[in-house]
């Protein structure tokens, strides 16, 4: 039994809601425990300044920030050198999903406001900026899915939340593509013997596995609802 | 923002070869996959620092500067003295470095090392605790990239490390919670000595201790940090490629026995 009573392999409740945001191309939204977390996503579009241009494929770009308000003490606006570095991993772990190639000379904008934190927000930003380039019709080999696994009390547990994160052993984020078999992001820190390491892997994956199931779904909330009748209501409300 | 990099500069039949030879378990310069370049430690070079030392993998060099001083602890630690790590990919070490404040590439490559330093507890902190809530030593870390040549990471943590195993701090009493220092020295109080092991992966293959031109054809790096238990203590994977998670755990094994020759190659030196 953990802090917040669950078991060791149980995820905290996950809530994924696409298409939340009017402007943006894409957007997504995740609660996972206490964390909030609101993606959108714009483009593909022109890049400015135009030297940004990547002549074979389209160019990525990624922020991820904290809110002021989002922890106990308040956050300093500026970002911080851990935002910078989460940025670039959260970047790289989508990367591998997004077919690039299709849009030359272009820039795809990731924006991740993490409103309320609670452990884990790299990884539910991933979840949700996956649902949001799936939401903005950018083609991608696969969603990707993440969770993370950790230590604490002695115990191999996953989807740790603020406190065990704190005051655990090891935390370790995992970003997988289920259906490919690989994984885009991995990072640890703490201490875990050669056993736990693979223990803890392994839970992590579980936990991208079943966290995937719940991507689908929202999308298919989304989505699969839309029959057509429902489409014509909405191109004669949009007309009106 | 973190933005998708250039295409690295290579020419194609280089990259080529990298990748063929990478599938036939051989590289460039002739190494096995499990080869480390030629390393070489020298600590104590720089004097007017408290500890400091020189590491150079092939073609890397790069220095390591310790000060200690005086300052505050963080609120949630009152009773531990303070390490803080910070990198410079100074120009002069190459072309594609840049002025100007760090980019995100030398606050990963700094927070990396300051990975493996902090969750291994490196440095016994709880020692550098003064006045609880008021007054601790901090250690500055400051990692200056002289020449790249590839797995900055890994050269990086070895100087750090050679470098506080070499660091002399002034013996100090307490009076009236202010330091007075003695004119004799001690060493850093160290507990643990972590030592990460960096690879590329190439086609399928993973190699460590990439060069230049490995990086710069590689598809993903992963950096496994050891301590001296053989505890896995940091992980870091970077570059826009996939790994299969077989492969993260052959990387693990890799680098608990890699790591081991390396740390008494460090404690040699320092």
């Amino acid at each position: 039994m953990r802090l917040d009573g669950r078991r060791p392999d149980e995820l905290r409740p996950i809530k994924l809601e696409v298409g939340v945001l009017e402007n943006a191309y894409g957007s997504a939204y995740i609660e996972q425990g206490k964390n909030r977390i609101l993606v959108g996503i714009y483009g593909p579009r022109e890049a400015h300044p135009k030297h940004m241009f990547l002549p074979d494929r389209a160019t990525i770009r990624c922020r991820y920030r904290m809110a002021p308000f989002s922890t106990e003490e308040r956050k300093n606006p500026a970002p911080s050198r851990r935002e910078i570095e989460i940025s670039k991993v959260i970047r790289e772990a989508l990367e591998p999903s997004v077919i690039s190639e299709y849009y030359p000379r272009t820039v795809i904008d990731i924006f991740i406001e993490a409103l309320q934190c609670d452990g884990g927000t790299r990884c539910a930003g991933i979840v949700a900026a996956s649902l949001a380039l799936a939401d903005a019709g950018i083609p991608m080999r696969e969603l990707v899915s993440a969770c993370s696994a950790g230590k604490v009390d002695g115990q191999v547990v996953s989807d740790l939340f603020d406190l065990e994160d704190k005051y655990g052993q090891a935390d370790m984020p995992v970003a997988f593509m289920p259906n490919l078999g690989v994984i885009t992001l991995i990072q640890m820190d703490g201490g875990l013997s050669k056993q736990e390491f693979e223990k803890a892997l392994d839970m992590a994956l579980d936990g991208c596995r079943q966290i995937r199931n719940l991507q689908v779904e929202a999308l298919k909330r989304r989505y699969q609802a839309t029959t057509d009748t429902e489409v014509a209501r909405d191109i004669s409300e949009e007309n009106k | 923002m973190s933005t998708t990099p250039q295409i690295p500069v290579i020419t194609r039949i280089e990259r080529n070869s990298i990748h063929e030879l990478a599938a036939k378990g051989l590289r460039l310069d002739g190494r096995g996959i499990l080869d480390y370049r030629e390393i070489k430690i020298e600590a104590g070079i720089i004097e007017k620092a408290n500890g400091s030392a020189q590491v150079t993998l092939g073609k890397t060099r790069v220095m390591v500067g310790i000060k200690v001083e005086l300052g505050d602890p963080f609120p949630d630690t009152p009773n531990e003295g303070v390490l803080t790590v910070n990198a410079e990919l100074t120009p002069l070490a190459s072309p594609v470095f840049e002025l100007g404040p760090p980019g995100e590439n030398a606050i990963e490559l700094a927070r990396v090392v300051d990975r493996n330093l902090r969750e291994s507890k490196a440095v016994d902190l709880g020692r550098l605790c003064i006045v609880p809530g008021k007054k601790v030593f901090i250690v500055f870390v400051d990692i200056n990239i002289l020449d790249h040549g590839g797995n900055l990471i890994d050269a990086s943590t070895y100087a750090a490390l050679a470098a506080l195993l070499n660091t002399k701090m002034n013996e100090f009493e307490i009076k009236d919670d202010e330091v007075v220092y003695k004119d004799s020295r001690q060493p850093l109080p160290m507990n643990n000595y972590p030592v990460p092991v960096t690879f590329a992966k190439i086609g399928k293959t993973l190699m460590v201790d990439p060069c230049l031109k490995e990086e710069e054809s590689m598809s993903t790096r992963l950096t496994v940090g050891i301590e001296n238990e053989d505890c896995v203590c940091a992980v870091q994977k970077g570059g826009m490629g996939e790994l299969d998670p077989n492969e993260v755990k052959a990387a693990v094994e890799i680098a608990i026995t890699k790591s081991r020759e390396l740390r008494t190659l460090i404690k040699e030196a320092a």
